[in-house]
């Protein structure tokens, strides 16, 4: 790629690459991505020098659920498949607390995942103390995850990521879970955090492709000090999906930013793997695009269009309420819930108890 | 009319609402509230409303436990000093209700197996979590009627009723409300979600029961035990609603309730604390009114 013109302001600069598409892009895929196919990513992704491959049910370690589906495998068979074929990526995993608890982490551990995300709503780090001292005693790389950050200000930020770097995280993430965030807001959170954090804790960012802006936040949060950046290649993650990752590794590469990854290699993996794998195509249509508009939660995308069609009220209806009363990562039955409640209001429905 | 004599441990949100809800009842009286900084809020309340106050912990307790006639503890501190607190109040012949996820004793949903308890006479009940006590009975309500393979909750807590104690220990209060779904609530497996939401202004307390039947649910009995149940939780926690459902889909049973609380110490959306202390008052009003009534005897346990 040396024919591309690079040079920038960031020229020089290290990102680690994160991606996402066997864990964020099992939302998409409604958790159906078997192991076999998780097994045919992984490795190519391996190849092209990707570092870090977050491999676990969409909703991470205890994820199996009725509120958020059950994968065709358990994650240890997932993570163990994976793990035991790289030859130089690290297996990650996410965690949020009051969905996984320790005991799936060191079961996650003993399969092979040595890095992981712990992750909170940006306002509720304090959740995460003994996830995040539990990861640092098995010895992994330990993320603070801060979900949803367009819903606290950049002193916020800073104060929740502090707390987590308090229990022992290495990384504190600005993590824009609805696709919601502009440059602008991406930059004044990331600078808050590093303004803060020890100088060898690392800052990362999380996107979501909602508005079109996953890339542009990632260089943003760069800008502002961010070193690590998740994204997932042809960009198969929930919503919108994440910021995909072999186009902003073309972009570093104009850029001069120093990723380490083979970008014709990711190209093909998207092109070749990826996109033959969707179920629909993943991209900004009319219900994603309210996600990021409004501010909801990226998985709550699919569950939405489940519900309005069996209620009869429409999917963007049913987001903007839930934007409206300003529910959170986690909270997929109030999908059905809140739909059910405008179903009634609309004469669609009957009350049982009535 | 005589009352039982009570001790709250614990100067948090829990015990501070448990002392207007034991103020309120015809059979308890609280007497003693134990904390251990003795600048705390809840010490200070404790002691406006006429209660004696300690901050030396249980051990400041316990000289004034027989002048002061104590016969019914609440420990509303943490799992790991519970068993502790427990043992030596035991001792003296106290009984202990058990509002952490330590869980030592046998756990406790009014509605579902107190009387169970209370003939028994056990020394030590547990409380199971708030998420435990807002769902565990729709659970047993469908488990009564059909076997139930698989039961899953799903609790919505405002960010401002949830105290550090329930944040730093996140897992405990996962595993608790785990076993209880099967232990209490019949099914033969269990898991349990909590999410935590900061929204302003706060929201109440939701919760969100799925139960898997083994056979094909027979929706009007299921429907009618669940609704019957409804009724008898809200015997003592008024703000306990049917929001959504039942609704089936397949052998999948969805019930969709909301918890709002009496606005005692933390406002109405704090349900999740209510149904708590609520239900330990239940609780504790159940062997008082035994002893009252000569049927059980408190003794003392001796220490092995």
């Amino acid at each position: 790629m040396t024919q591309a013109s690079n040079s920038s302001s960031l020229k020089g600069r290290k990102v680690i690459l994160h991606d996402m598409c066997l864990r964020d892009g099992m939302h998409a895929k409604r958790e159906q991505i078997s192991v076999e196919q998780m097994v045919k990513v992984a490795t190519a992704l391996d190849d092209a020098g990707i570092p870090y491959i977050q491999v676990t049910h969409g909703a991470g370690l205890g994820g199996n659920s009725l509120q958020h589906g059950f994968a065709l495998a358990p994650n240890e068979e997932y993570i163990s498949a994976v793990a035991s074929r790289m030859k130089q990526a690290k297996v990650s995993v996410l965690l949020i607390p009051g969905l996984g608890t320790m005991k799936e982490l060191q079961a996650a551990y003993d399969a092979g995942a040595r890095s992981v995300h712990v992750a909170t709503h940006c306002t509720e780090a304090d959740t995460s103390p003994q996830h995040i001292a539990y990861a640092r005693k098995l010895g992994t790389d330990t993320t603070g995850f801060l979900m949803m950050s367009h819903l606290n200000d950049a002193a916020g930020i800073a104060q929740q990521g502090k707390l987590m770097e308090s229990y022992g995280a290495h990384t504190i993430y600005v993590t824009d879970s609805a696709g919601y965030m502009l440059p602008e807001d991406v930059k004044a959170r990331v600078a808050a955090l590093r303004e803060v954090l020890k100088p060898e804790t690392e800052i990362g960012f999380h996107g979501h492709h909602n508005l079109g802006m996953g890339i542009a936040n990632s260089i943003a949060a760069i800008e502002a000090g961010a070193s690590r950046i998740d994204g997932s290649v042809a960009g198969l993650g929930a919503g919108a999906g994440n910021t995909p990752l072999e186009v902003f590794a073309a972009v570093c590469e104009r850029m001069g930013i120093e990723t380490g990854v083979d970008l014709f290699k990711i190209m093909d993996v998207a092109e070749d793997v990826i996109v033959p794998m969707m179920d629909h195509i993943v991209r900004v249509d009319r219900e994603s695009l309210t996600l990021g508009f409004a501010g909801v939660y990226s998985t709550f995308l699919l569950h939405s269009k489940r519900a309005a069609e069996r209620f009869g009220v429409p999917a963007r209806d049913i987001l903007v309420e839930l934007g409206r009363k300003k529910m959170i990562g986690g909270q997929e039955d109030m999908i059905q819930d809140t739909a059910m409640t405008m179903a009634k209001e609309r004469g669609l429905l009957q009350d049982v108890a009535a | 009319m005589k009352k039982i004599k009570c001790a709250l441990i614990g100067s948090g949100n829990i015990g501070t609402d448990l002392i207007y809800k034991i103020k309120r009842s015809p059979v308890l009286e609280p007497v003693w509230m134990v904390g251990i900084d003795p600048e705390s809020e809840g010490l200070a309340r404790a002691r406006e409303m006429g209660l004696k106050t300690t901050a030396d912990g249980v051990d400041g307790l316990l000289p004034h436990v027989e002048a002061d006639g104590i016969q019914i503890a609440f420990d509303a501190t943490s799992a790991y000093v519970h068993a502790e607190n427990s043992r030596k109040l035991n001792e003296l012949g106290v009984m202990m209700i058990d509002l952490t996820p330590a869980a030592i004793g046998p756990l406790c949903v009014p509605p579902v197996n107190l009387r169970q308890h209370a003939d028994k006479l056990e020394m030590n009940v547990n409380m199971i979590s708030c998420a435990g006590q807002a769902t565990i009975p729709v659970v047993n309500a469908v488990s009564r009627i059909q076997s139930v393979e698989y039961a899953e909750i799903v609790a919505s807590l405002a960010s401002k009723s949830v105290g550090p104690g329930t944040r730093a220990n996140l897992d405990e209060f996962t595993y608790t409300t785990s076993n209880a779904i099967c232990a209490v609530g019949g099914a033969r497996r269990g898991k349990a979600l909590a999410i935590i939401n900061p929204a302003e202004p706060p929201m109440i307390m939701r919760n969100t029961i799925y139960c898997l039947t083994d056979d094909e649910p027979d929706h009007a009995r299921i429907t009618e035990s669940i609704l019957q149940m409804i009724g008898e939780v809200q015997k003592y926690v008024p703000g306990y609603r049917l929001v959504n459902g039942p609704i089936y889909d397949g052998n999948k049973v969805s019930v969709f309730l909301e918890v709002a609380g009496l606005g005692d110490y933390l406002p109405k959306y704090a349900g999740n604390l209510d149904i708590m202390t609520a239900a330990a008052t239940r609780t504790a009003e159940m062997f008082a009114e035994e002893i009252l009534a000569g049927k059980i005897q408190l003794k003392a346990v001796e220490t092995v």
